[in-house]
Protein backbone atom coordinates (compact mmCIF):
# COMPACT_ATOMS: atom_id res chain seq x y z
CA UNK A 1 0.00 0.00 0.00
CA UNK A 2 1.01 3.46 -1.21
CA UNK A 3 0.79 6.05 1.46
CA UNK A 4 1.24 8.76 -1.07
CA UNK A 5 -1.70 9.97 -2.06
CA UNK A 6 -3.29 10.74 -5.69
CA UNK A 7 -3.72 14.20 -6.99
CA UNK A 8 -7.23 14.08 -8.09
CA UNK A 9 -10.56 12.29 -7.00
CA UNK A 10 -10.28 9.91 -9.72
CA UNK A 11 -6.73 9.97 -10.87
CA UNK A 12 -5.16 7.18 -9.72
CA UNK A 13 -8.12 5.33 -7.64
CA UNK A 14 -6.34 2.77 -5.49
CA UNK A 15 -7.69 0.49 -2.98
CA UNK A 16 -6.24 -2.35 -0.36
CA UNK A 17 -7.22 -5.88 0.57
CA UNK A 18 -8.12 -6.34 3.81
CA UNK A 19 -7.73 -9.58 5.79
CA UNK A 20 -9.56 -10.58 8.92
CA UNK A 21 -7.33 -13.89 10.07
CA UNK A 22 -8.89 -15.69 13.40
CA UNK A 23 -8.89 -12.38 15.16
CA UNK A 24 -10.23 -12.93 18.44
CA UNK A 25 -11.07 -9.83 20.73
CA UNK A 26 -12.09 -10.11 24.27
CA UNK A 27 -12.54 -7.21 26.55
CA UNK A 28 -10.57 -6.03 29.69
CA UNK A 29 -12.71 -7.50 32.87
CA UNK A 30 -15.00 -9.61 30.15
CA UNK A 31 -15.56 -13.43 30.25
CA UNK A 32 -17.08 -13.83 27.30
CA UNK A 33 -15.45 -12.54 23.86
CA UNK A 34 -16.57 -10.06 21.75
CA UNK A 35 -14.92 -11.66 18.41
CA UNK A 36 -14.49 -14.90 18.27
CA UNK A 37 -12.08 -15.89 15.48
CA UNK A 38 -13.14 -14.02 12.86
CA UNK A 39 -11.69 -14.91 9.82
CA UNK A 40 -12.88 -13.31 5.81
CA UNK A 41 -11.28 -11.60 3.01
CA UNK A 42 -12.50 -8.10 1.36
CA UNK A 43 -11.20 -8.16 -2.12
CA UNK A 44 -9.53 -4.35 -3.35
CA UNK A 45 -12.54 -2.19 -4.38
CA UNK A 46 -15.45 -4.14 -2.71
CA UNK A 47 -17.55 -3.16 -0.32
CA UNK A 48 -18.18 -5.17 2.92
CA UNK A 49 -20.91 -4.76 4.84
CA UNK A 50 -20.80 -5.84 8.57
CA UNK A 51 -24.28 -6.66 9.76
CA UNK A 52 -26.02 -8.17 12.74
CA UNK A 53 -28.43 -7.76 15.86
CA UNK A 54 -26.49 -5.09 18.36
CA UNK A 55 -24.07 -6.98 20.74
CA UNK A 56 -22.86 -8.57 18.27
CA UNK A 57 -19.30 -7.21 17.68
CA UNK A 58 -19.66 -5.79 14.87
CA UNK A 59 -18.35 -2.50 15.73
CA UNK A 60 -15.59 -3.53 17.51
CA UNK A 61 -14.32 -5.70 14.97
CA UNK A 62 -14.12 -2.66 12.45
CA UNK A 63 -12.17 -0.48 15.20
CA UNK A 64 -9.99 -3.48 15.33
CA UNK A 65 -8.99 -2.76 11.82
CA UNK A 66 -7.28 0.79 12.57
CA UNK A 67 -6.31 -0.59 16.07
CA UNK A 68 -9.00 2.01 17.55
CA UNK A 69 -9.02 -1.52 19.74
CA UNK A 70 -6.40 -3.60 19.98
CA UNK A 71 -7.00 -7.41 19.21
CA UNK A 72 -6.39 -10.33 21.90
CA UNK A 73 -5.42 -12.78 19.38
CA UNK A 74 -5.20 -13.42 15.23
CA UNK A 75 -4.17 -10.68 12.83
CA UNK A 76 -5.24 -8.35 10.57
CA UNK A 77 -3.65 -7.65 7.07
CA UNK A 78 -3.66 -4.31 5.10
CA UNK A 79 -2.69 -5.37 1.09
CA UNK A 80 -0.87 -8.18 3.21
CA UNK A 81 1.02 -6.34 6.07
CA UNK A 82 -0.17 -6.99 9.95
CA UNK A 83 -1.86 -3.63 11.16
CA UNK A 84 0.09 -4.56 14.30
CA UNK A 85 3.65 -3.91 12.56
CA UNK A 86 2.45 -0.02 12.17
CA UNK A 87 2.47 3.11 14.50
CA UNK A 88 -1.59 3.29 15.17
CA UNK A 89 -1.58 7.39 14.61
CA UNK A 90 -0.07 6.55 11.11
CA UNK A 91 -1.42 3.48 9.85
CA UNK A 92 -5.22 5.50 11.31
CA UNK A 93 -3.96 8.20 8.55
CA UNK A 94 -4.48 5.66 5.81
CA UNK A 95 -7.60 4.62 6.59
CA UNK A 96 -10.51 6.80 6.45
CA UNK A 97 -13.01 6.87 8.96
CA UNK A 98 -16.69 8.17 9.49
CA UNK A 99 -18.95 8.03 12.08
CA UNK A 100 -22.55 7.55 13.14
CA UNK A 101 -22.07 10.95 15.35
CA UNK A 102 -19.95 12.55 12.49
CA UNK A 103 -17.66 14.14 14.96
CA UNK A 104 -16.90 17.33 12.95
CA UNK A 105 -14.79 19.67 14.76
CA UNK A 106 -17.47 22.49 15.67
CA UNK A 107 -14.84 25.02 16.40
CA UNK A 108 -13.43 24.13 12.70
CA UNK A 109 -14.78 25.54 9.26
CA UNK A 110 -16.17 22.96 6.84
CA UNK A 111 -12.10 23.47 5.09
CA UNK A 112 -10.36 22.99 7.73
CA UNK A 113 -12.48 19.83 9.31
CA UNK A 114 -12.10 18.48 5.96
CA UNK A 115 -8.19 19.31 5.76
CA UNK A 116 -8.15 17.29 9.00
CA UNK A 117 -5.77 14.27 7.74
CA UNK A 118 -3.91 16.34 4.98
CA UNK A 119 -2.78 18.58 7.54
CA UNK A 120 -1.31 15.53 9.24
CA UNK A 121 0.13 14.44 6.05
CA UNK A 122 2.30 17.65 6.06
CA UNK A 123 0.82 18.48 2.44
CA UNK A 124 1.11 21.78 0.87
CA UNK A 125 -1.25 24.41 1.36
CA UNK A 126 -2.09 25.09 -1.92
CA UNK A 127 -3.00 20.94 -2.81
CA UNK A 128 -4.98 21.09 0.75
CA UNK A 129 -7.32 24.15 -0.67
CA UNK A 130 -7.48 22.17 -4.17
CA UNK A 131 -8.36 18.77 -2.43
CA UNK A 132 -11.07 20.27 0.08
CA UNK A 133 -12.93 22.13 -2.83
CA UNK A 134 -12.06 19.39 -5.01
CA UNK A 135 -14.84 17.32 -2.26
CA UNK A 136 -17.06 19.46 -1.44
CA UNK A 137 -17.78 19.14 -4.83
CA UNK A 138 -17.56 15.93 -5.05
CA UNK A 139 -20.09 15.24 -1.81
CA UNK A 140 -22.90 17.04 -4.01
CA UNK A 141 -22.46 21.01 -2.69
CA UNK A 142 -21.00 24.09 -3.10
CA UNK A 143 -17.38 25.17 -2.83
CA UNK A 144 -18.01 28.76 -2.01
CA UNK A 145 -20.64 28.67 -0.05
CA UNK A 146 -19.68 26.07 2.45
CA UNK A 147 -15.59 26.43 2.68
CA UNK A 148 -15.83 28.85 5.99
CA UNK A 149 -19.19 27.62 7.81
CA UNK A 150 -19.14 25.83 10.99
CA UNK A 151 -20.81 22.49 11.54
CA UNK A 152 -23.51 24.01 13.38
CA UNK A 153 -24.43 25.95 9.95
CA UNK A 154 -25.18 22.84 8.41
CA UNK A 155 -27.97 20.51 8.21
CA UNK A 156 -27.71 16.79 8.95
CA UNK A 157 -27.56 15.57 5.64
CA UNK A 158 -24.82 17.76 5.02
CA UNK A 159 -22.84 17.46 8.22
CA UNK A 160 -23.13 13.83 7.08
CA UNK A 161 -21.65 14.56 3.39
CA UNK A 162 -19.24 16.67 4.99
CA UNK A 163 -17.97 13.91 7.58
CA UNK A 164 -17.65 11.34 4.65
CA UNK A 165 -15.61 14.31 2.61
CA UNK A 166 -13.10 14.34 5.39
CA UNK A 167 -12.98 10.51 5.36
CA UNK A 168 -11.88 10.47 1.51
CA UNK A 169 -9.70 13.99 1.94
CA UNK A 170 -6.32 11.86 1.74
CA UNK A 171 -7.59 9.25 -0.54
CA UNK A 172 -7.14 6.63 1.61
CA UNK A 173 -7.08 3.01 0.04
CA UNK A 174 -9.46 1.98 2.87
CA UNK A 175 -12.44 3.32 4.46
CA UNK A 176 -14.15 2.67 7.85
CA UNK A 177 -17.99 3.44 8.38
CA UNK A 178 -19.92 3.07 11.42
CA UNK A 179 -23.31 3.39 10.89
CA UNK A 180 -22.65 6.59 9.00
CA UNK A 181 -26.24 6.70 7.85
CA UNK A 182 -28.07 6.10 11.26
CA UNK A 183 -28.82 8.97 12.95
CA UNK A 184 -30.83 10.39 9.60
CA UNK A 185 -34.25 10.36 8.72
CA UNK A 186 -35.28 7.54 6.38
CA UNK A 187 -35.39 10.11 3.01
CA UNK A 188 -32.46 11.45 3.61
CA UNK A 189 -30.92 8.01 4.34
CA UNK A 190 -31.78 6.39 1.03
CA UNK A 191 -30.45 9.63 -0.66
CA UNK A 192 -27.06 9.20 1.39
CA UNK A 193 -27.04 5.43 0.19
CA UNK A 194 -27.44 6.12 -3.31
CA UNK A 195 -24.91 8.73 -3.38
CA UNK A 196 -22.57 6.67 -1.48
CA UNK A 197 -23.16 4.10 -4.31
CA UNK A 198 -22.20 6.81 -6.90
CA UNK A 199 -19.12 7.74 -5.02
CA UNK A 200 -18.36 4.46 -4.85
CA UNK A 201 -18.89 3.45 -8.80
CA UNK A 202 -15.98 6.47 -9.07
CA UNK A 203 -13.66 6.05 -6.66
CA UNK A 204 -14.04 1.95 -6.15
CA UNK A 205 -12.38 1.87 -2.37
CA UNK A 206 -12.36 -0.78 0.19
CA UNK A 207 -15.03 -0.08 2.53
CA UNK A 208 -15.97 -1.67 5.42
CA UNK A 209 -19.59 -0.42 7.01
CA UNK A 210 -21.01 -1.26 9.83
CA UNK A 211 -24.70 -1.13 9.84
CA UNK A 212 -27.72 -3.07 11.82
CA UNK A 213 -29.96 -2.72 9.16
CA UNK A 214 -30.10 -5.49 6.53
CA UNK A 215 -31.77 -3.69 3.85
CA UNK A 216 -29.17 -0.89 4.04
CA UNK A 217 -26.42 -3.97 4.17
CA UNK A 218 -28.49 -5.52 0.90
CA UNK A 219 -28.18 -2.05 -0.96
CA UNK A 220 -24.45 -1.14 0.12
CA UNK A 221 -22.94 -4.80 0.63
CA UNK A 222 -20.58 -6.11 -2.37
CA UNK A 223 -20.11 -8.49 0.40
CA UNK A 224 -21.84 -9.28 3.14
CA UNK A 225 -20.79 -10.74 6.74
CA UNK A 226 -24.15 -11.74 9.13
CA UNK A 227 -22.21 -11.77 12.74
CA UNK A 228 -24.67 -13.19 15.54
CA UNK A 229 -23.65 -12.75 19.52
CA UNK A 230 -20.46 -13.21 20.66
CA UNK A 231 -18.84 -12.07 17.58
CA UNK A 232 -19.45 -15.24 15.77
CA UNK A 233 -19.52 -15.12 12.07
CA UNK A 234 -22.88 -16.48 10.77
CA UNK A 235 -22.13 -16.11 7.05
CA UNK A 236 -20.44 -14.19 4.95
CA UNK A 237 -21.30 -13.62 0.99
CA UNK A 238 -22.77 -11.93 -1.57
CA UNK A 239 -26.16 -10.24 -1.14
CA UNK A 240 -28.09 -12.43 -3.55
CA UNK A 241 -26.31 -15.59 -2.08
CA UNK A 242 -27.20 -14.37 1.57
CA UNK A 243 -31.05 -14.06 0.51
CA UNK A 244 -31.42 -17.15 -0.89
CA UNK A 245 -29.11 -19.53 0.38
CA UNK A 246 -29.26 -18.28 4.40
CA UNK A 247 -26.49 -20.61 6.07
CA UNK A 248 -29.07 -21.17 9.32
CA UNK A 249 -31.29 -20.40 10.85
CA UNK A 250 -30.29 -17.54 12.42
CA UNK A 251 -29.11 -15.74 9.15
CA UNK A 252 -32.32 -16.66 7.44
CA UNK A 253 -34.42 -14.94 10.47
CA UNK A 254 -32.50 -12.21 10.51
CA UNK A 255 -32.58 -11.33 6.84
CA UNK A 256 -36.64 -11.65 7.17
CA UNK A 257 -39.62 -13.39 5.84
CA UNK A 258 -39.92 -11.25 3.04
CA UNK A 259 -36.66 -12.31 1.72
CA UNK A 260 -37.52 -13.27 -1.69
CA UNK A 261 -38.46 -9.64 -2.31
CA UNK A 262 -35.33 -8.39 -0.79
CA UNK A 263 -33.58 -10.41 -3.13
CA UNK A 264 -35.87 -9.22 -6.28
CA UNK A 265 -34.61 -5.66 -5.32
CA UNK A 266 -31.20 -6.73 -6.37
CA UNK A 267 -32.11 -7.34 -9.60
CA UNK A 268 -33.32 -4.72 -12.67
CA UNK A 269 -36.01 -6.02 -14.79
CA UNK A 270 -33.96 -5.72 -17.86
CA UNK A 271 -31.39 -8.71 -16.68
CA UNK A 272 -33.69 -10.60 -16.52
CA UNK A 273 -34.93 -13.16 -19.45
CA UNK A 274 -38.23 -12.10 -20.55
CA UNK A 275 -41.06 -13.19 -22.55
CA UNK A 276 -40.80 -11.82 -26.27
CA UNK A 277 -43.64 -10.08 -27.11
CA UNK A 278 -45.10 -11.95 -29.44
CA UNK A 279 -44.96 -15.40 -28.58
CA UNK A 280 -47.59 -17.04 -26.55
CA UNK A 281 -48.88 -14.40 -24.13
CA UNK A 282 -52.45 -14.81 -23.82
CA UNK A 283 -52.99 -11.24 -24.53
CA UNK A 284 -51.47 -9.29 -27.29
CA UNK A 285 -49.86 -6.09 -26.98
CA UNK A 286 -50.30 -3.15 -28.95
CA UNK A 287 -48.18 -0.92 -30.11
CA UNK A 288 -47.85 2.76 -32.15
CA UNK A 289 -45.35 3.08 -34.63
CA UNK A 290 -42.26 4.05 -32.60
CA UNK A 291 -42.51 0.46 -30.91
CA UNK A 292 -44.33 1.98 -27.74
CA UNK A 293 -46.71 -0.14 -25.76
CA UNK A 294 -50.58 0.72 -26.22
CA UNK A 295 -52.65 -1.27 -24.92
CA UNK A 296 -53.17 -5.35 -24.45
CA UNK A 297 -55.80 -6.86 -26.35
CA UNK A 298 -57.81 -9.71 -25.96
CA UNK A 299 -61.62 -11.10 -27.98
CA UNK A 300 -61.58 -7.45 -28.84
CA UNK A 301 -61.41 -6.22 -25.24
CA UNK A 302 -58.74 -3.76 -24.34
CA UNK A 303 -56.48 -2.94 -21.32
CA UNK A 304 -54.13 -0.49 -20.66
CA UNK A 305 -50.99 -1.37 -19.89
CA UNK A 306 -48.63 -0.88 -16.91
CA UNK A 307 -44.86 -0.08 -18.07
CA UNK A 308 -41.49 -0.92 -16.48
CA UNK A 309 -38.37 0.77 -16.70
CA UNK A 310 -35.61 -1.58 -17.83
CA UNK A 311 -33.14 -0.14 -14.65
CA UNK A 312 -36.60 -0.72 -12.20
CA UNK A 313 -35.75 -3.11 -10.28
CA UNK A 314 -37.87 -6.58 -9.93
CA UNK A 315 -39.34 -5.64 -6.64
CA UNK A 316 -40.86 -2.37 -8.03
CA UNK A 317 -41.99 -4.31 -11.27
CA UNK A 318 -43.84 -6.82 -9.39
CA UNK A 319 -45.45 -4.61 -7.09
CA UNK A 320 -46.65 -2.86 -10.48
CA UNK A 321 -47.65 -5.97 -12.09
CA UNK A 322 -49.72 -6.91 -9.07
CA UNK A 323 -51.89 -3.83 -9.45
CA UNK A 324 -52.36 -4.58 -13.51
CA UNK A 325 -55.40 -6.83 -14.70
CA UNK A 326 -53.55 -8.90 -17.20
CA UNK A 327 -50.65 -9.42 -14.21
CA UNK A 328 -48.40 -8.26 -17.35
CA UNK A 329 -45.88 -5.36 -17.54
CA UNK A 330 -44.30 -4.44 -20.84
CA UNK A 331 -40.40 -3.50 -20.15
CA UNK A 332 -39.63 -0.61 -22.24
CA UNK A 333 -35.91 0.94 -22.87
CA UNK A 334 -34.98 4.60 -22.51
CA UNK A 335 -36.68 5.32 -26.09
CA UNK A 336 -40.00 3.87 -24.93
CA UNK A 337 -39.62 0.88 -27.11
CA UNK A 338 -40.80 -2.57 -25.68
CA UNK A 339 -37.73 -4.99 -25.19
CA UNK A 340 -39.91 -7.75 -23.96
CA UNK A 341 -42.58 -8.91 -21.47
CA UNK A 342 -42.76 -9.33 -17.84
CA UNK A 343 -44.66 -11.62 -15.80
CA UNK A 344 -45.04 -13.11 -12.53
CA UNK A 345 -43.83 -16.56 -14.13
CA UNK A 346 -40.80 -14.95 -15.21
CA UNK A 347 -39.80 -13.88 -11.37
CA UNK A 348 -40.78 -17.08 -10.00
CA UNK A 349 -38.38 -19.13 -12.58
CA UNK A 350 -35.33 -16.88 -11.43
CA UNK A 351 -36.25 -17.39 -7.72
CA UNK A 352 -36.44 -20.82 -8.14
CA UNK A 353 -32.88 -21.24 -10.04
CA UNK A 354 -31.52 -20.19 -7.25
CA UNK A 355 -33.31 -22.39 -4.79
CA UNK A 356 -32.17 -25.30 -6.76
CA UNK A 357 -28.82 -24.09 -6.57
CA UNK A 358 -29.40 -23.90 -3.32
CA UNK A 359 -30.66 -27.39 -2.80
CA UNK A 360 -27.62 -28.82 -4.79
CA UNK A 361 -25.25 -26.50 -2.65
CA UNK B 1 -10.11 98.87 40.81
CA UNK B 2 -10.89 98.29 44.66
CA UNK B 3 -14.74 96.72 43.35
CA UNK B 4 -11.81 94.24 41.35
CA UNK B 5 -9.67 93.45 43.86
CA UNK B 6 -12.10 92.71 46.69
CA UNK B 7 -14.10 90.53 43.82
CA UNK B 8 -11.13 88.60 43.55
CA UNK B 9 -10.18 88.50 47.27
CA UNK B 10 -13.76 87.10 47.59
CA UNK B 11 -13.40 84.84 45.20
CA UNK B 12 -10.60 83.36 46.12
CA UNK B 13 -11.77 83.29 49.61
CA UNK B 14 -15.16 81.69 48.53
CA UNK B 15 -12.74 78.85 46.92
CA UNK B 16 -10.78 77.60 49.76
CA UNK B 17 -13.84 78.36 52.07
CA UNK B 18 -15.44 75.52 50.29
CA UNK B 19 -12.37 73.41 49.75
CA UNK B 20 -11.49 73.35 52.62
CA UNK B 21 -14.71 72.91 54.39
CA UNK B 22 -15.45 69.63 52.09
CA UNK B 23 -11.76 68.06 52.93
CA UNK B 24 -12.10 69.19 56.37
CA UNK B 25 -15.99 67.42 56.39
CA UNK B 26 -14.33 64.51 54.79
CA UNK B 27 -16.55 64.68 52.10
CA UNK B 28 -16.92 64.00 48.62
CA UNK B 29 -14.76 66.29 46.69
CA UNK B 30 -14.75 66.64 42.91
CA UNK B 31 -12.38 69.65 43.24
CA UNK B 32 -9.82 68.26 45.66
CA UNK B 33 -10.15 64.86 43.41
CA UNK B 34 -9.62 66.35 40.41
CA UNK B 35 -6.01 68.23 41.68
CA UNK B 36 -5.10 64.94 43.68
CA UNK B 37 -5.44 62.88 40.96
CA UNK B 38 -1.68 62.13 40.63
CA UNK B 39 -1.30 59.99 44.03
CA UNK B 40 -3.28 57.72 42.80
CA UNK B 41 -1.14 56.50 39.44
CA UNK B 42 1.21 54.78 41.08
CA UNK B 43 -0.76 52.47 43.28
CA UNK B 44 -3.17 52.07 40.22
CA UNK B 45 0.05 50.14 38.36
CA UNK B 46 0.88 48.36 41.63
CA UNK B 47 -2.41 46.72 41.67
CA UNK B 48 -2.77 45.95 38.21
CA UNK B 49 0.70 44.62 38.66
CA UNK B 50 -0.29 42.38 41.67
CA UNK B 51 -3.76 41.17 39.86
CA UNK B 52 -2.26 40.29 36.38
CA UNK B 53 1.20 38.25 37.99
CA UNK B 54 -1.01 36.71 40.10
CA UNK B 55 -3.48 35.48 37.75
CA UNK B 56 -1.09 34.53 34.83
CA UNK B 57 1.12 32.13 38.38
CA UNK B 58 -2.30 30.90 38.88
CA UNK B 59 -3.30 29.62 35.31
CA UNK B 60 0.06 28.33 35.07
CA UNK B 61 -0.72 26.16 38.11
CA UNK B 62 -4.00 25.15 37.75
CA UNK B 63 -3.54 24.64 33.70
CA UNK B 64 -0.38 21.93 34.57
CA UNK B 65 -2.56 20.64 37.27
CA UNK B 66 -5.60 20.38 35.07
CA UNK B 67 -3.79 18.77 32.30
CA UNK B 68 -2.45 16.00 34.60
CA UNK B 69 -5.99 15.80 35.63
CA UNK B 70 -7.20 15.65 32.74
CA UNK B 71 -5.10 11.99 31.94
CA UNK B 72 -5.66 10.69 35.31
CA UNK B 73 -9.16 11.47 36.61
CA UNK B 74 -7.98 10.18 40.17
CA UNK B 75 -6.21 13.86 40.51
CA UNK B 76 -9.38 15.78 39.89
CA UNK B 77 -10.86 15.34 43.42
CA UNK B 78 -8.07 15.88 45.29
CA UNK B 79 -6.74 18.63 43.56
CA UNK B 80 -9.70 20.33 44.20
CA UNK B 81 -10.37 19.74 47.55
CA UNK B 82 -6.80 21.12 48.07
CA UNK B 83 -7.70 24.68 45.91
CA UNK B 84 -10.90 24.58 47.86
CA UNK B 85 -9.41 24.76 51.12
CA UNK B 86 -6.66 27.41 49.91
CA UNK B 87 -10.30 29.67 48.86
CA UNK B 88 -11.42 29.28 51.95
CA UNK B 89 -8.92 30.70 53.96
CA UNK B 90 -9.62 34.51 54.93
CA UNK B 91 -7.13 36.85 52.91
CA UNK B 92 -6.06 38.50 56.24
CA UNK B 93 -5.28 35.44 58.02
CA UNK B 94 -3.36 34.09 54.77
CA UNK B 95 -1.24 37.12 54.71
CA UNK B 96 -0.38 37.02 57.89
CA UNK B 97 0.11 33.57 58.10
CA UNK B 98 2.78 34.52 55.07
CA UNK B 99 4.60 37.47 56.41
CA UNK B 100 6.92 35.48 59.15
CA UNK B 101 8.03 33.51 55.83
CA UNK B 102 7.88 35.65 52.59
CA UNK B 103 8.10 39.01 54.76
CA UNK B 104 6.39 42.38 53.56
CA UNK B 105 6.18 42.85 50.09
CA UNK B 106 4.90 41.56 46.37
CA UNK B 107 5.96 38.24 47.16
CA UNK B 108 3.18 37.49 50.26
CA UNK B 109 0.49 39.55 47.93
CA UNK B 110 0.94 37.23 45.05
CA UNK B 111 1.26 34.14 46.54
CA UNK B 112 -1.97 34.75 48.61
CA UNK B 113 -3.34 35.88 45.65
CA UNK B 114 -2.63 33.16 43.51
CA UNK B 115 -3.74 30.84 45.58
CA UNK B 116 -7.58 32.22 45.62
CA UNK B 117 -7.50 31.67 41.86
CA UNK B 118 -6.56 27.85 41.29
CA UNK B 119 -10.31 26.78 42.41
CA UNK B 120 -12.09 28.46 39.37
CA UNK B 121 -9.04 27.85 37.00
CA UNK B 122 -8.47 24.39 37.85
CA UNK B 123 -12.23 23.62 37.86
CA UNK B 124 -12.73 25.93 34.46
CA UNK B 125 -10.30 23.96 32.49
CA UNK B 126 -11.13 20.73 33.69
CA UNK B 127 -14.98 21.17 32.62
CA UNK B 128 -13.87 22.63 29.33
CA UNK B 129 -12.18 19.72 28.55
CA UNK B 130 -14.94 17.30 29.88
CA UNK B 131 -17.41 19.18 27.79
CA UNK B 132 -15.28 18.37 24.71
CA UNK B 133 -18.11 15.80 22.42
CA UNK B 134 -16.95 12.24 22.84
CA UNK B 135 -17.27 11.92 19.12
CA UNK B 136 -15.13 15.03 18.12
CA UNK B 137 -12.61 12.89 20.48
CA UNK B 138 -13.17 9.49 18.47
CA UNK B 139 -13.11 10.68 15.08
CA UNK B 140 -9.70 12.77 15.54
CA UNK B 141 -8.32 9.87 17.44
CA UNK B 142 -9.94 7.47 14.44
CA UNK B 143 -7.91 9.92 11.48
CA UNK B 144 -4.90 9.63 13.23
CA UNK B 145 -4.54 12.28 15.83
CA UNK B 146 -1.68 11.84 18.66
CA UNK B 147 -2.88 12.57 22.54
CA UNK B 148 -1.21 15.54 21.90
CA UNK B 149 -2.77 17.19 18.88
CA UNK B 150 -5.62 15.98 20.07
CA UNK B 151 -5.04 18.25 23.06
CA UNK B 152 -3.91 21.07 21.61
CA UNK B 153 -5.87 21.04 18.13
CA UNK B 154 -9.09 19.69 19.39
CA UNK B 155 -9.94 19.63 23.01
CA UNK B 156 -8.04 22.92 23.94
CA UNK B 157 -10.00 24.80 21.56
CA UNK B 158 -12.74 23.54 22.51
CA UNK B 159 -12.60 24.12 26.25
CA UNK B 160 -11.78 27.55 25.35
CA UNK B 161 -15.14 29.13 26.24
CA UNK B 162 -15.01 28.23 30.03
CA UNK B 163 -11.31 28.23 30.26
CA UNK B 164 -11.96 32.04 29.65
CA UNK B 165 -15.01 32.05 31.41
CA UNK B 166 -12.76 31.23 34.52
CA UNK B 167 -10.14 33.53 33.37
CA UNK B 168 -12.88 36.49 33.97
CA UNK B 169 -14.32 35.37 37.30
CA UNK B 170 -10.78 34.78 38.83
CA UNK B 171 -9.21 38.67 37.49
CA UNK B 172 -12.63 40.21 38.58
CA UNK B 173 -11.89 39.05 42.16
CA UNK B 174 -8.45 39.44 42.46
CA UNK B 175 -8.74 43.27 41.73
CA UNK B 176 -10.54 43.14 44.98
CA UNK B 177 -8.61 40.83 46.84
CA UNK B 178 -5.54 42.61 45.84
CA UNK B 179 -7.42 45.77 47.49
CA UNK B 180 -6.25 43.92 50.75
CA UNK B 181 -2.60 43.69 49.41
CA UNK B 182 -2.09 46.55 52.09
CA UNK B 183 -1.43 44.42 54.88
CA UNK B 184 1.22 42.70 53.11
CA UNK B 185 3.12 45.22 52.88
CA UNK B 186 2.39 45.15 48.82
CA UNK B 187 0.52 48.75 48.32
CA UNK B 188 -1.31 48.86 45.56
CA UNK B 189 -4.90 50.94 45.79
CA UNK B 190 -5.84 49.67 48.98
CA UNK B 191 -2.66 51.25 50.37
CA UNK B 192 -4.06 54.49 49.32
CA UNK B 193 -7.10 53.90 50.64
CA UNK B 194 -6.13 53.16 54.12
CA UNK B 195 -3.74 56.05 54.15
CA UNK B 196 -7.43 58.02 54.67
CA UNK B 197 -9.87 55.81 55.70
CA UNK B 198 -12.02 58.83 57.03
CA UNK B 199 -12.23 60.81 53.80
CA UNK B 200 -14.99 59.79 51.47
CA UNK B 201 -13.57 61.13 48.81
CA UNK B 202 -10.38 59.22 48.92
CA UNK B 203 -11.83 56.19 49.56
CA UNK B 204 -14.49 56.72 46.41
CA UNK B 205 -11.89 57.55 44.11
CA UNK B 206 -10.06 54.52 44.85
CA UNK B 207 -12.79 52.03 44.97
CA UNK B 208 -13.63 53.55 40.88
CA UNK B 209 -10.35 53.00 40.28
CA UNK B 210 -10.54 49.22 41.22
CA UNK B 211 -14.18 48.68 39.68
CA UNK B 212 -13.08 50.52 36.18
CA UNK B 213 -9.61 47.87 36.51
CA UNK B 214 -12.14 44.41 37.13
CA UNK B 215 -14.47 46.08 33.98
CA UNK B 216 -11.75 46.87 31.64
CA UNK B 217 -10.02 43.19 32.45
CA UNK B 218 -13.06 41.64 31.90
CA UNK B 219 -13.51 43.73 29.12
CA UNK B 220 -10.62 42.70 27.53
CA UNK B 221 -10.83 38.88 28.19
CA UNK B 222 -14.32 39.03 26.33
CA UNK B 223 -12.75 40.62 23.32
CA UNK B 224 -9.80 37.70 23.64
CA UNK B 225 -12.51 35.24 23.84
CA UNK B 226 -14.27 36.76 20.70
CA UNK B 227 -10.89 36.69 18.95
CA UNK B 228 -10.56 32.71 19.99
CA UNK B 229 -13.73 31.18 20.02
CA UNK B 230 -15.92 32.81 16.27
CA UNK B 231 -17.57 29.66 16.31
CA UNK B 232 -19.38 30.33 19.46
CA UNK B 233 -20.99 32.85 17.46
CA UNK B 234 -21.82 30.90 14.42
CA UNK B 235 -25.45 30.28 14.32
CA UNK B 236 -27.38 28.29 11.72
CA UNK B 237 -28.25 30.09 8.42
Amino acid sequence: MSSAPSDGVSSHPQAATLEFRNVSKTYEGSEAPAIQDLSLEVPAGEVCVLVGPSGCGKTTAMRLVNRMLEMTSGDILLDGASVRTRRPADLRREIGYAIQQIGLFPHLTIADNIATVPRLLGWSRSRINARVDELIELIGLDPDDMRDRYPVQLSGGQRQRVGVARALAADPPLLLMDEPFGAVDPINRERLQNELLGLQERLRKTIVFVTHDIDEAIKIGDRIAVLKAGGVLAQYATPAELLMQPADAFVEDFVGADRALKRLALTQAGDVALHPVDDGLPFALLRDDAGRPVAWERAGERHPVRTVREDETLRDALSDLLRSPVQLGAVIGPDGRVLGVLGVDVIHELLEKEADAEDGA
Amino acid sequence: MNALVLAQAGNDFFRNRAGDSCVADNGFCPNWIVHHLDRYVSPFWQHLFLVVVSVAIGFAIAFVLALAAHRRRGLVAPITQVAGVLYTIPSLAFFFLLLPITGRGNTTAIIALTAYTLLVLFRNIIDGLDGVPEEARDAGQGMGLTGRQLLWRVELPLAMPAIIAGLRVAATTTVGLAALATYAGAGGLGDQMASQKEFISNIAVGGALCVLMAVVLDGLLLVAQRLLTPWTRARAA
